[in-house]
């Protein structure tokens, strides 16, 4: 129960911070629907191809969306020299990991709320299949994981923004791999069997990202 | 094991390594017998799959000193986690080009997003951003600690790779020939084997020299702030003495 609440008064400290500042979540938005907007001229998606390019489009939107998010929750604690600070209070690392990892899940899932809607008008697609939420969840969860320790880390490098996303991408490929299958099921309307499969997946590849991250973030951020 | 005797070691490991490069490319472009399907482009096979082993088991060692590093904080075990690394990453280049080469007169196609291929490149990927953390990071301590997370995580982060790969691959097949196993007879086997011993032990030839060469680079950087400390000591002391016989 402890661990909760110290984990709790993370995410709304976080919470809290972006809604004084609003540094994060709104400039992302707009760069996910930037990249939607990118897309519709590299591709150029008929009606008949949309549903095979979407799970792609999406995904690929989230991911570069989700990295910057991610980047933003570790550099803003460190230009302010508030990691010390978070590193000071009476919580366990753990808890310090998970309650970063919530809020980074928060933020990043508040921009996917907004962008699925608003890709399917732009594609002309089912405005929030039911389904995709719980795709969403799972593999934000994981992306936050990993994102979180590795946020962690690059800011302790030079060039913090493009070492990210080096880290970062070739550790995520299975949340994004799965991810993807899971969406391209719910967006042809394939028959559910194979979803559950790929959710499944989703599910172990949180459990092991979060476990590992969990355990490796006391070394990221000890002084 | 003290930096004599592993020198030592490395002195009778060099015409060891020689005389075993010999060898095996004796043995693999002559004395082999000529694959019935494939021809002499599959003697390649003799270069990639020991050179593949030898990049698997350079970021196992990677990953074991790693943890080594967490626990006991010597600086040795960072001194073979970057030694490793870099061979490691540079065994994987190779493996990556000989297997790319080997493709396109076998399958017809340069590459394919097959499990092991998939994999191999993303290890590359890893390896190349554990290299630059090193090689960016604000201060050499933190450096070392930031690489030894990325040596543990992405070494445990491969077989994941692989077997998403392998997962997306049965639920979507790819209308591509898939790397078929190679019918081995038994002087081929030997070939092959030779050919991973050597390899093996040119690895860790190389490894060792890597690192006798981080070792004594971070001996220098020691010296030389001992140095300069010591420098900035003497000036401070003669401006002392100045002032004091200026009163």
């Amino acid at each position: 129960m402890e661990f909760a609440r110290q984990v709790w008064t993370i995410v709304w400290k976080d919470i809290i911070v972006e809604a004084r500042s609003r540094q994060i979540v709104a400039p992302v938005l707009v760069f996910a629907v930037l990249v939607l907007v990118i897309f519709n001229f590299a591709l150029s998606p008929t009606s008949s191809n949309i549903p095979q390019l979407a799970p792609g489009v999406l995904w690929v939107s989230f991911t570069f969306a989700g990295v910057l998010s991610v980047n933003r929750s570790f550099v803003l604690e460190n230009e302010n020299g508030s990691i010390l600070g978070l590193m000071l209070s009476p919580v366990s690392r753990e808890a310090l990991f998970t309650g970063k990892m919530l809020s980074n899940l928060i933020f990043i899932g508040a921009v996917e709320l907004v962008t699925v809607p608003v890709f399917s008008v732009l594609f002309n697609q089912e405005l929030f299949p039911p389904m995709l939420l719980v795709v969403l969840f799972l593999a934000t969860s994981g992306f936050s994981a990993v994102g979180s320790i590795f946020a962690a880390l690059a800011i302790n490098t030079r060039f913090r923004e493009i070492m990210l996303p080096l880290l970062m991408f070739p550790v995520v490929v299975p949340v994004i791999i799965s991810a993807v299958k899971a969406t391209e099921i719910i967006l042809t309307s394939s028959p559910a069997g194979d979803m559950i499969k790929w959710l499944e997946m989703l599910v172990a590849f949180d459990l092991i990202f979060f476990l590992i991250a969990a355990v490796a973030f006391e070394y990221v951020i000890e002084e | 094991m003290t930096t004599k005797h592993l020198e030592k070691i490395n002195s009778l490991l060099l015409p060891v390594c020689f005389a075993g490069v010999l060898l095996v490319m004796y043995m693999a472009l002559g004395w082999a017998p000529l694959e019935t399907t494939e021809g002499h482009v599959q003697r390649i096979f003799y270069v990639h799959v020991p050179v593949s082993w030898s990049a698997f088991v350079a970021f196992f060692v990677v990953f074991v000193s790693s943890i080594l590093f967490l626990i006991k904080r010597s600086e040795k075990w960072d001194w073979l986690a970057v030694s490793a690394a870099e061979l490691g990453l540079l065994m994987t280049t190779l493996s990556l080009i000989s297997g790319i080469i080997w493709g396109r007169p076998t399958w017809g196609v340069w590459w394919v997003w097959d499990p092991r291929l998939t994999s191999t490149l993303l290890m590359w990927m890893i390896y190349v951003a554990y290299l630059m953390v090193r090689a960016y990071s604000s201060e050499a301590g933190r450096g070392s600690r930031m690489a030894a997370v990325i040596g543990i995580i992405g070494f445990a982060d491969v077989p994941v790779v692989y077997y998403s790969v392998v997962w997306w691959q049965n639920i979507h097949p790819q209308p591509l020939i898939r790397p078929g196993n190679l019918e081995l007879t038994g002087s081929m086997a030997l070939v092959l084997l030779t050919s991973t011993i050597v390899f093996t032990i040119f690895l860790f030839y190389l490894i060792s020299r890597r690192f006798l060469l981080e070792k004594a680079t971070s001996e220098l950087a020691v010296m030389k702030r001992t140095l300069r400390e010591e420098e900035q000591d003497a000036r401070i002391a003669k401006i002392k003495i100045d002032r004091a016989e200026n009163k």
